[in-house]
Order: C-alpha cells, then structure tokens, then sequence
C-alpha cells in the first residue's frame, strides 16, 4: 500500500537532485534556473501530499501560490538572463562580475 | 493493486527525467526531460486526489514555463559544450552533498516526528469527493477565505510580467518607426492652407 512516506521519499529525491544540479551545473544559469524549477516541483508535492493525506484542502491552495511564485520567477529571471547575454555574450556564471559584489 | 503501480511508474519516470535534467549535455533535452517530470508529477498528484492541481501544473509549467525555457535556450547562441566542462570536479562533492541531505530528508520521515493527525490543527477539511469535487471545493476556499491571498498571487504575476517587459525592451537609436500619435494628432490647419487667387494674377511666390 502506498503510504504517506512513498511521496515524502519521492519528494525528498526530487529536492535532492534540484539541489545537485545547482551544485553541478554551477556555469549554466538556464540548468540553474530548471533545478530552482524541480526544487519547487517537490516542496509542491511534498504539499499535496500533506494535504491529502492529512485531509486539509490549504495545502493545494498553498501549491497554487507556489505554483504562481514559480512562475514569475522563472520569467523575470529569464529576462535578466537575456539582457545579460545581450550585454556580456556570455551566461557563464563566473563571469557575472559587473557590479562587483 | 493499479495503484502502487502507478505510483511507482510516475515516480521511477519522475525521479529519472529530473536526473537527466540535471546531466543532459543538451540544454534542450534538459528542458524537453523537465516537462517530462512536470507530466509525472501532475500523474502523481491525481493519485493523490488533487486534480485541479494537477491540470494547472501541466497548464502553466509545460503549457508556459517549460516553453519560455525553450525559446530562450533556442534563442541564445551559446556554446554548452564549454559550460559544462568543471562538472567532473564537482561531481564528488555534489553527490556527497546530495546524499548526505538526502539521508537527513528520509531520516526526518522515518523518525515519525511528522505523522499527519489532524485534529483542531487543519485549517479547511477536504469535503467529501462523493459531494464535492475537488476543484469546486478549492474554488469555495480560494473565493472566499483565501481571496485577498489570491488577488496578491495575482499581483504578483503581474509584476512579474511588466518587470520582464521593462527588463527586456530595447530602443535601439536609427530605427525609423511609425509615430501614431503624431499621425493622428495632425490638425488640417497645421499642413493646408487654401489661398484664394483672384483671376489672372497668380499666386504669390513663398
């Protein structure tokens, strides 16, 4: 029988590998930006999973917040890679000195 | 029996197309294998029993964020091949990164600190399936106890779209464009003048 902690570890796998490949693809702000993407995919599933199995419908209307946050994320910071690239001919995260912070 | 395995399938398919996210040479096949994932989790979800939830992630991640991904990757004219070339050096510190915060996830599971039990705790019961369906349930929540939530959600979707806009407009001098409103705010006297000339003896030179 699939139980609550079949999900947990489901999520928990999927946090794991968002969370490596930020750590691996350490270059590229597009896989960056995806892994940021499959880490929210799991706190989400990790919500529905709550919800479902503790009987608590916010736990889906949480997911959609997540789920509109996640989406404004990943347009703005695809814009701010854009005009990067437009500037600089490069996304290489190295690189990202101009305000030299 | 169909359950478990269906359960397995999407998540044996989740969990493995999130590794090629994250290992695919091609930036494409990365964005094309993150829609793939995002399908599998909208799978899991429904056999969770949220299934609004579930069509709106196919909808707005596979419908539009994994297509702006795929614009912008198709748009940029980057060589991958030279992004990717220290990822041998932080294999090993990335999978040992992994697995220890991964072991420290399963042991908080496993530990039973987070046995779901309801109680006063639960902020809206999930009414019954055989009465209400589950997107007309959220929709009684969402419109009514969560509304100011929502409209901010709102908000927030629209400042996303007009920072992205302002971010990426470009006026690039030397571009000769059509300027409507000086073409529609010409008045007849500004540009004709109609001069009465009396017969035989012309028009005066300007």
């Amino acid at each position: 029988m699939i139980g609550l902690w079949n999900y947990l570890v489901v999520g928990a796998l999927v946090f794991v590998i968002g969370v490596m490949g930020i750590f691996l693809n350490r270059k590229n702000v597009i896989i960056i930006l995806m892994s940021i993407e499959l880490i929210l995919l799991s706190v989400s599933i990790n919500f529905v999973t709550f919800s479902a199995f503790l009987g608590d419908l916010f736990g889906q209307v949480f997911v959609m917040f997540v789920l509109t946050v996640a989406a404004a994320e990943s347009a703005i910071g695809l814009a701010i890679l854009m005009i990067y690239f437009r500037n600089r001919g490069s996304i290489a995260v190295e690189d990202v000195n101009t305000m030299k912070g | 029996m169909i359950e478990t395995i269906a359960f397995y399938l999407f998540s044996a398919v989740l969990v493995a197309s999130a590794i090629m996210v994250v290992f695919s040479r091609n930036p494409v096949h990365s964005v094309l294998f993150l829609i793939l994932s995002f399908f599998n989790a909208a799978g899991l979800f429904i056999l969770l029993g949220a299934e609004f939830v579930a069509m709106i992630l196919v909808i707005v991640y596979v419908g539009a964020v994994a297509v702006l991904f795929l614009f912008v990757v198709m748009m940029l004219d980057i060589n991958f091949a030279e992004l990717r070339r220290g990822i041998n050096t932080y294999l090993p510190f990335g999978i040992f990164l992994g697995a220890v915060l991964f072991i420290e996830l399963v042991f908080l599971v496993f530990q039973n600190w987070i046995v779901p039990t309801g109680g006063p705790a639960i902020a809206a019961p999930t009414p019954s399936v055989a009465t209400v369906s589950n997107t007309r349930a959220l929709g009684q929540l969402i419109y009514t106890h969560y509304l100011y939530v929502f409209q901010v959600s709102g908000l927030i979707l629209l400042v996303a779209m007009i920072g992205a806009i302002v971010l990426t407009l470009r006026k690039r001098p030397g571009v000769q464009r059509q300027r409507i409103a000086a073409q529609i705010g010409r008045k007849r006297a500004d540009v004709l003048a109609v001069k009465q000339v009396s017969s035989g003896a012309g028009a005066p030179v300007q």
